[in-house]
């Protein structure tokens, strides 16, 4: 397999793995959404990012061809296999403005970076991110309505979005980073330079958040950091363990 | 020998209803993208309305039967690109969703594509009154390419399919 290839699955994997944890997280709001109308939008929302993973997954699979089907990316490898960024393995299930806030974020840096994958020279990749920037629009437009909302809100919905926002805000510098598979996917015109999309997260973030009458958090010094290396927060082992259970305890059940 | 010319074939495929909005055709719907007849092959590309649309599969499946049941090889290929947009939805299409009660969608326009812009295209047509004075009451809906509304006329709710 050439050098290029392997940088290939480790990229898709990456972008798989973040939309599958996150869809993961939100899929737990299932049945405890605050009302109605949220609970079904959480469920469509995680739909939709699973269905990303899908696609990114069995790109993936292809390119190593070796048989291994969607399913064993997301039942059969361990926490240090997966590359998903730590925000989107932080446990939701504590506050509605939680997962809107971390949405908000997240949604906004890959409406960037699918934006700019649509012009990425591997046509499977292309493909995917324009079929992937439309949801995500979409995505970040409801989040980002709930901030300004929330933060624009009661006294109480203001304090614990606002808190919501300084205890995501560590886990953004992790949006931006990247390394040699980057590096020679840019080279090869495959992928882009994330870095270069930070100027203008920040201005889409700002726009929203001072609409929300929320502040950045100034005070922020330490970045978490190592999703693309494996390294990740202690709940990402939890979230496996419950995601993996049945395929791992009957490996031949099928759907 | 395949029995069937292409566009016989586009004519059997274009009897297989939306599973979830059994109003119009999969090919209607714009899922069912090219046909091609390759020796005693029949290859049809299909592709999803949304990532992790549930109906796809079944989609696939009705398309295998039914050409398989006219005598026919079917091989069906999923393809992302282009990227499905209501958009290749004909005006015969949007009449009919609007017939069987669900708002059809409007052009695509830069609102959709930008997050932030200004999203307020005016309020939707209730698809029984055809009153305009409604209001969205959930973004999502029954199925991932639908909304929810409210018309204050008619004091009905109703789905209407997202532009997308």
């Amino acid at each position: 397999m050439t050098e290029l290839n392997t940088a290939l699955i480790e990229y898709c994997l990456r972008i798989a793995d973040n939309s599958l944890i996150h869809a993961q997280r939100i899929a737990d709001w299932t049945g405890h959404g605050p009302i109605l109308e949220e609970d079904i939008a959480m469920s469509n929302v995680s739909l939709d990012l699973i269905g990303q993973a899908r696609g990114f997954y069995t790109y993936a699979s292809q390119l190593e061809g070796n048989g291994k089907s969607e399913d064993f990316y997301a039942f059969h490898r361990g926490e240090r296999d997966f590359r998903n960024r730590l925000m989107v393995e932080q446990p939701d299930l504590k506050d509605f403005g939680f997962t809107m806030m971390k949405l908000f974020l997240n949604g906004c840096f890959d409406y960037l970076f699918f934006r700019d994958l649509m012009k990425s020279n591997d046509e499977t990749i292309s493909g995917l991110a324009a079929k992937s920037i439309k949801e995500v629009t979409y995505h970040v437009r409801h989040a980002g309505d709930w901030v300004v909302r929330l933060g624009d809100g009661t006294e109480e919905s203001h304090q614990r979005i606002q808190k919501s926002l300084n205890e995501l805000w560590p886990f953004t510098n992790e949006l931006f980073e990247q390394n040699e598979v980057d590096e020679l996917l840019i080279q090869n015109g495959a992928a882009f330079n994330k870095k270069e999309l930070k100027a203008e997260w920040e201005a889409m973030v700002n726009e929203i958040i001072t609409k929300a009458t929320l502040k950045i958090p100034s005070d922020s010094t330490y970045f978490y950091s190592g999703g693309i290396n494996g390294v990740h927060s202690e709940h990402l082992g939890f979230l496996l363990a419950e995601m993996q259970y049945l395929p791992r305890m009957y490996p031949d059940a099928i759907w | 020998m395949v029995k069937l010319d292409v566009g016989e074939i586009w004519d059997l495929l274009n009897t297989i209803p939306d599973p979830e909005v059994p109003a119009i055709s999969i090919v209607e719907l714009g899922v069912v993208r090219d046909v091609r007849i390759s020796d005693n092959v029949v290859e049809v590309d299909i592709t999803p309305t949304y990532s992790g649309c549930p109906a796809l599969k079944n989609m696939e499946d009705q398309v295998r039967a039914k050409l398989l049941l006219a005598g026919l090889t079917p091989q069906i290929r999923t393809i992302f690109k282009p990227a499905w947009t209501t958009d290749w939805m004909s005006e015969g299409t949007k009449e009919k969703l609007r017939v069987y009660g669900i708002a059809p969608p409007e052009k695509v326009s830069f609102e959709n594509l930008h997050p932030f812009a200004n999203n307020d295209k005016g309020p939707v047509a209730c698809p029984f009154c055809r009153s305009v004075d409604t209001v969205l009451t959930s973004r999502f809906g029954s199925t991932a390419c639908k909304a929810l509304h409210f018309c204050n006329s008619c004091c009905q709710p109703f789905e209407q399919f997202k532009c997308h």
